[in-house]
């Protein structure tokens, strides 16, 4: 069960941000939130910004995992109407004239069931798509998904979450492909802050069982935050308090007020200047820093 | 076609599984929690002493056993097979909520949770959950569709003087599906000390097993009761389905016995055809929400769509997997009644019987009414009378234009 996705997209930006000494940044966005043209927009500016590998929510009605933020979004994204075909014809779009960003889709499993597991891996990697993160398939209900998803060569990449034991954490990483996600905090997405020197403690302990780049997400809202996890995470992922410059930035009919996007890729800037810059200079430029007294 | 089982009483398996349906389909967050949850009802499961308290508690507070009743002036109305209803009606909290919700307080109780939460349509789980916390003095959070809570005030009242926190879901359809979204959220951000008490059969495992074994008393009584009133089994077994907490609790005792019919009776809201119904069997596909695979009401794309019915604690687009097998094997059968049928079912058995029934087991005394008429005298049929109506006046007085309280 371990991965057979060799090599990608995705572990070559890992491979190469290991040389630079410095995390990736992951930024959030749902498709077609607040609608396709501004969706469209923020697509094409991401990699630009800084961000290193995209992440893109489809929208599902029920979400269960995510907080008030994400919520919404889905829900704007489905008013403007949003289908699996549509994310993935927005990332075949964007292969046109961007190769080397990786794309995650992050999702829940009832639309890519209807689509039909086999059907959506075929068409998500023709696309370019690089990897997958389906919120509510954990380990034990994967392998339907998952066997085509290897056989396209495609990352599923799993959650570790606080309360993810030391009996249960073997079975998370023996499936775990592309990287491992560690959830920085018990909740839904965007209601709580991390704790860096706890989540540094698992990152730290989690290293010792697996040679997967960690990524860190939940709870990093800003560009100090995403830096101090971007000393000892392989990948800072941030949604919420992106998504929700787009809460703020739309009128009750979900049009943009101008310049929206240039204040989400502002934001983006903003971020991926905290986590390019944390581990140079003073004393943080190992990778791995255990905080002390946290006990891993 | 299904094959031929010796039994369908052997589900689920060891990954909670009922054929293609069940499972766990749930966050990493929670997936320790589950696991946690499953090794405490087994070792609970292995424990006398947690069997005979659970047995005293069903006994004393709740009031089991409830009565099985000959429904006398029915039987002569539809002039057909013997109408007995099983009245869990009268149980302690005025539903068969209550036998659930005692099981599962009192694991609660030895994982050491504090905290309790739950999600309701109706209200009957939330004044079961709300009442049993208040009797080991845990707090209570319970989740509840605005919607719902506009339209079941008695029951929102009930729960705040039994000292729970009834929480507004404003969300969506703003009924049972995004209370239970909002349960599963709330349980994810404070797992160290809350345990969620689903009241129906669905959800990820165990639940759903958990929670028909805690029902299955219902069955287990009827089979003893009407062996020493008929002496022999019932012929037909009719039950409402939301979730199906109360109808897979009287049919799985009957699983084996392939004499007795057993019945399931969906909310066809405003009429299947009219896409405004509650019919996940009749009219959804399988799918993957709240934690099992099972039918659900669907978009083609993979939304889930709003469910309807005229009774809260039926408005829900999914149903409980072991239902959704028992569907595919054929072993049960699963048809509907519309609101209007519910609402004249309702009337009648207040009208013949001097039971005023919860408008949930009025959709499955509805299909009685149409099946009755045409069996012989000698056929049983007990209906799982699982709720009482006091919590629908104000709904049926809305529904039939007239104003409660206004002194007529």
């Amino acid at each position: 069960m371990s991965a057979l996705v060799a090599e990608s997209r995705l572990t070559r930006r890992f491979e190469k941000l290991k040389e630079k000494n410095r995390a990736a940044l992951v930024t959030f966005i749902t498709a077609n939130d607040p609608d396709p043209a501004l969706f469209r927009q923020l697509l094409e500016g991401l990699p630009t910004a800084g961000a290193d590998i995209i992440e893109l929510g489809m929208p599902f009605s029920d979400p269960m995992a995510d907080g008030p933020s994400v919520q919404l979004s889905s829900q704007r994204a489905l008013q403007a109407g949003v289908s699996i075909d549509d994310v993935l014809g927005a990332v075949a779009d964007m292969r046109e004239w961007e190769m080397d960003t990786p794309v995650i889709l992050m999702g829940y499993y009832n639309p890519i069931y209807r689509y039909g597991p086999a059907e959506f891996s075929e068409a998500a990697a023709n696309a370019g798509v690089d990897g997958v993160i389906i919120v509510d398939l954990p380990p034990e209900e994967a392998e339907e998904l998952n066997q085509h998803l290897r056989a396209n060569n495609l990352h599923m990449i799993f959650l570790a979450a606080p309360t993810t034991d030391e009996t249960r954490l073997p079975r998370v990483l023996d499936h775990a492909s592309g990287f491992v996600y560690y959830v920085a905090v018990k909740g839904v997405t965007g209601t709580k802050s991390a704790d860096v020197s706890e989540v540094s403690a698992r990152v730290a302990a989690m290293r010792k069982q697996t040679d997967l780049p960690i990524g860190v997400g939940f709870g990093i809202r800003t560009a100090a935050q995403a830096a101090e996890m971007a000393r000892f995470a392989d990948a800072v992922v941030v949604g919420s308090a992106i998504v929700d410059i787009i809460t703020d930035g739309i009128d009750k009919d979900r049009r943009p007020q101008p310049g929206l996007a240039a204040r989400v890729l502002d934001f983006v800037k903003d971020l991926a200047n905290g986590v390019q810059t944390a581990r140079l200079g003073g004393d943080n430029e190992t990778s791995v820093k255990t905080s002390t007294g946290a006990g891993a | 076609m299904a094959e031929a089982r010796n039994t369908y009483r052997d589900g689920p398996d060891d990954q909670g599984h009922f054929g293609l349906f069940g499972g766990r389909y749930v966050a990493e967050t929670l997936m320790p929690l589950i696991l946690e949850v499953e090794r405490a009802y087994d070792a609970a499961r292995a424990d006398p002493s947690y069997a005979q308290e659970l047995e005293s508690f069903l006994t004393t507070y709740a009031g089991r056993p409830s009565p099985l009743y000959f429904a006398e002036r029915l039987t002569e109305r539809f002039g057909g097979a013997k109408v007995y209803f099983k009245r869990d009606e009268l149980n302690h909290t005025g539903s068969h909520k209550i036998n659930n919700c005692l099981g599962q307080i009192l694991l609660a109780k030895r994982m050491g949770k504090t905290r309790i939460i739950a999600e309701t349509g109706a209200g009957q789980h939330g004044v079961a959950t709300a009442t049993v916390c208040a009797r080991f003095g845990l707090e209570c959070v319970v989740y509840m569709g605005a919607k719902d809570i506009e339209r079941q005030k008695p029951n929102v009242f009930r729960m705040n003087l039994l000292g729970a926190d009834v929480r507004a879901v404003e969300k969506g359809s703003a009924t049972l599906k995004e209370a239970m979204n909002e349960a599963l959220r709330d349980w994810v951000a404070n797992v160290d000390d809350t345990y969620y008490l689903i009241g129906t059969a669905a959800g990820p495992h165990p639940y759903p097993t958990m929670v028909r074994d805690f029902q299955s008393v219902i069955g287990e009584e009827v089979r003893e009761q009407m062996d020493a009133v008929e002496g022999r089994l019932p012929d037909t077994l009719v039950a409402c389905i939301g979730g199906g907490s109360n109808a897979i609790g009287l049919f799985h005792p009957f699983l084996d016995d392939s004499d007795v019919r057993l019945i399931g009776v969906e909310a066809a809201g405003k009429g299947i055809d009219t896409g405004e119904h509650a019919a996940s069997i009749s009219g959804g596909n399988p799918g993957v929400l709240h934690g099992n695979r099972t039918f659900l009401l669907q978009e083609d794309g993979g939304q889930i769509r709003d469910a309807h019915s005229i009774s809260a604690g039926l408005d829900y687009p999914g149903i409980g997997p072991e239902h959704a097998w028992l569907h595919l094997q054929g072993r049960v059968d699963y048809v509907s009644a519309t609101d209007e049928e519910a609402l004249a079912a309702f009337q009648l058995c207040s009208k013949l019987e001097g039971i005023i029934p919860a408008l949930e087991p009025s959709h499955a005394l509805s299909y009685v009414g149409k099946i009755a008429p045409e069996l012989p005298a000698d056929h049983l049929i007990v209906i799982n009378l699982c709720g009482r109506g006091d919590k629908d006046v104000f709904t049926v007085a809305d529904a039939l234009g007239t104003e409660v309280g206004a002194g007529s």
